[in-house]
């Protein structure tokens, strides 16, 4: 389907410059043959224009309009760095070449390389992301499968769920006695409900058709998990997963600017105090497009696991 | 002889919001072994329910089914189930779809590959061995159903039931699938219960129509012995007199008795 639409727009040149317009002039009354042929062509060639012009406003929509949208930006972001305080995009990207010159180095334990920062934030998420997923998963499933787990879990979940994250690090300072240790409990506690939440939301609404199956064939728990459960669940635990790591990168580097350490957060923090606002905004960039790119990775995981 | 399927006394009611619907009542039924017995009756008629009782998937209020002999506690393998809109895993190819239910009745006592033949052949037999690898989302609703039949033949069970089985189908796969079923059915000697709404289907299928009465508090009607020879075709029937006078029997029953006493 999607490699016809993309060979049309050589149809459509042809169909404009040719058919169409003789098709409204020939309408004769002694060829009739000759005007419904013509007709046809007509219609085909309309449809033909159709396609491309859905196809031209998908392309605008795609590319166009992105695009647009990021010069609208920079025009905004240079009107503003007008006023002097906060540097333009050609200072900024001016810093960034610099900055990404050398990503590697090491100077020291709190003056490192963008690499670095970007892989200790990384590496933050990554374990307290992890942990939150192999508690809240499990976590989920067992709340959605037993409604009386669930009503015990409810009023917990219930006031634990909207504390701000930042919160939670005096406990995990107190509990761990280490500031790396309590960024990561942050980002667990943080991040793990979405994921007990969308899990349970997905075992509720396993279809019953699927359930009646496994009744009718008198599956064993374990088949009902590994046939049944598991994979018809497996859409919302990604959508869990996904919204986790949105939380979990959110997080961290509002947890690192107070924990320090190598991170982008504490680097947002340290060029604060030197003052190096094109560093600031750099982190900043950095920061969004990490994200995106994790968000985007996640997406491409479900659509994987994604049926129907 | 004992019947092969005995229903006795059985009633069914829900509790609802407004208190109890009784749903169907007094309903006494036998079901020979080979005997093939679809229930026709209109929408809300409780005809489902008798045939989910018949699965397991619901305990009757009152009195009993028995499976040869056994009384039925709850649903098992010994009754296949081809489901209204087929239930096919959409993670699952077809094969294992089938294969999931085969594994379950005889993965105890037989090894892997003879597992797999059954499956095998019971996707065969519906005329399905191209699709075998497929997912049920690539495959057409027809082709669907047709897994849900092999699904439950594979099982070689007892009692194939059948809720509303080609109901979603359009006409021409439906007598197409109805043929098919009936050539099964005489290759595997299945005993048959089918649930359905459509008068030609339940006269064409069945050794007997039973005809429910309009819910709440439903019960057997009516009941007609088709002794149409087997094997039928519906293209001679459709002028065969006996054949007709079936039908306009179902049809008065359905138009009839029963609308007036919805109304």
């Amino acid at each position: 389907m999607r490699a016809v639409i993309k060979t049309l727009p050589l149809i459509d040149t042809v169909a404009h410059s040719s058919t169409r317009p003789p098709a409204a002039v020939i309408p004769h009354p002694s060829a009739p043959a000759l005007a419904a042929a013509a007709d046809r062509a007509a219609a085909a060639s309309e449809s033909i224009d159709r396609t491309a012009r859905r196809q031209r406003t998908e392309l605008a929509a795609r590319i166009v309009a992105p695009l647009l949208g990021v010069l609208a930006f920079l025009a905004i972001w240079s009107l503003v760095s007008m006023g002097g305080s906060i540097p333009g995009p050609a200072k900024t990207w001016n810093a960034a070449v610099q900055v990404f010159s050398d990503p590697f180095y090491k100077n020291g334990p709190n003056d490192q390389g963008i690499a670095w920062k970007i892989g200790g934030s990384l590496g933050r998420v990554g374990v307290g992301f992890g942990f939150a997923a192999l508690v809240g998963i499990p976590l989920g499933f067992l709340i959605g499968r037993f409604a009386f787990l669930r009503n015990m879990a409810e009023p917990v979940i219930g006031l634990l769920r909207p504390v701000s994250p930042l919160a939670w690090l005096p406990i995990g300072l107190l509990v761990f006695k280490g500031a790396n240790p309590a960024a990561i409990w942050t980002i667990f506690i943080s991040s793990i409900w979405p994921m007990i939440s969308n899990t349970a939301v997905g075992v509720q609404r396993v279809p019953s058709d699927y359930l009646n199956v496994a009744r009718v064939l008198n599956l064993s728990e374990w088949k009902v998990f590994t046939k049944i459960l598991f994979p018809a669940v497996l859409p919302y635990m990604l959508t869990g997963v996904r919204l986790s790591m949105g939380v979990a990168w959110l997080v961290i580097v509002a947890a690192e600017m107070l924990t320090g350490g190598v991170g982008l957060g504490f680097w947002v923090w340290d060029e604060w105090n030197n003052l190096k606002v094109e560093n600031i905004l750099i982190a900043i960039i950095v920061i969004g497009i990490i994200g995106l790119a994790l968000e985007q990775l996640l997406l491409l995981i479900a659509k994987r696991w994604q049926y129907d | 002889m004992d019947p092969y399927l005995k229903i006795e006394n059985v009633g069914m009611s829900f509790d609802t919001k407004k208190g109890p619907f009784v749903a169907l009542r007094d309903i006494h039924l036998e079901i020979n072994k080979g005997e093939f017995v679809t229930l026709i009756g209109h929408s809300g008629c409780g005809k489902s329910t008798l045939l989910n009782l018949i699965t397991g998937l619901n305990t009757p209020s009152s009195g009993h089914l028995f499976l040869s002999g056994r009384q039925i506690m709850g649903p098992g393998p010994d009754r296949g189930v081809v489901f209204q809109n087929h239930s096919l895993l959409p993670w699952l190819t077809c094969f294992d779809n089938v294969y999931l239910a085969v594994e379950r009745v005889f993965g105890g006592s037989e090894p892997k590959a003879k597992l797999a033949e059954r499956t095998r052949h019971a996707l065969e037999l519906v005329h399905l061995t191209d699709a075998t690898d497929k997912r049920p989302q690539e495959i057409s609703g027809g082709m669907k159903q047709r897994v849900g039949i092999a699904r439950a033949l594979a099982m070689e069970p007892k009692l194939l039931l059948m809720d509303e089985p080609f109901g979603a189908l359009d006409a021409l796969t439906r007598a197409r699938l109805q043929d098919e079923l009936m050539r099964i059915v005489a290759e595997t000697g299945s005993t048959v219960v089918m649930v359905t709404h459509d008068v030609d289907e339940a006269v064409l299928l069945a050794d007997r129509v039973i005809m429910m009465t309009n819910g709440p508090a439903a019960t057997i009607g009516e009941t007609l012995e088709v002794s149409l020879p087997r094997p039928r075709d519906r293209l001679q029937l459709a002028n065969d007199p006996t054949y007709m006078r079936l039908r306009k029997a179902v049809l008065e029953f359905l138009y009839q008795k029963q609308l007036k006493a919805a109304a």
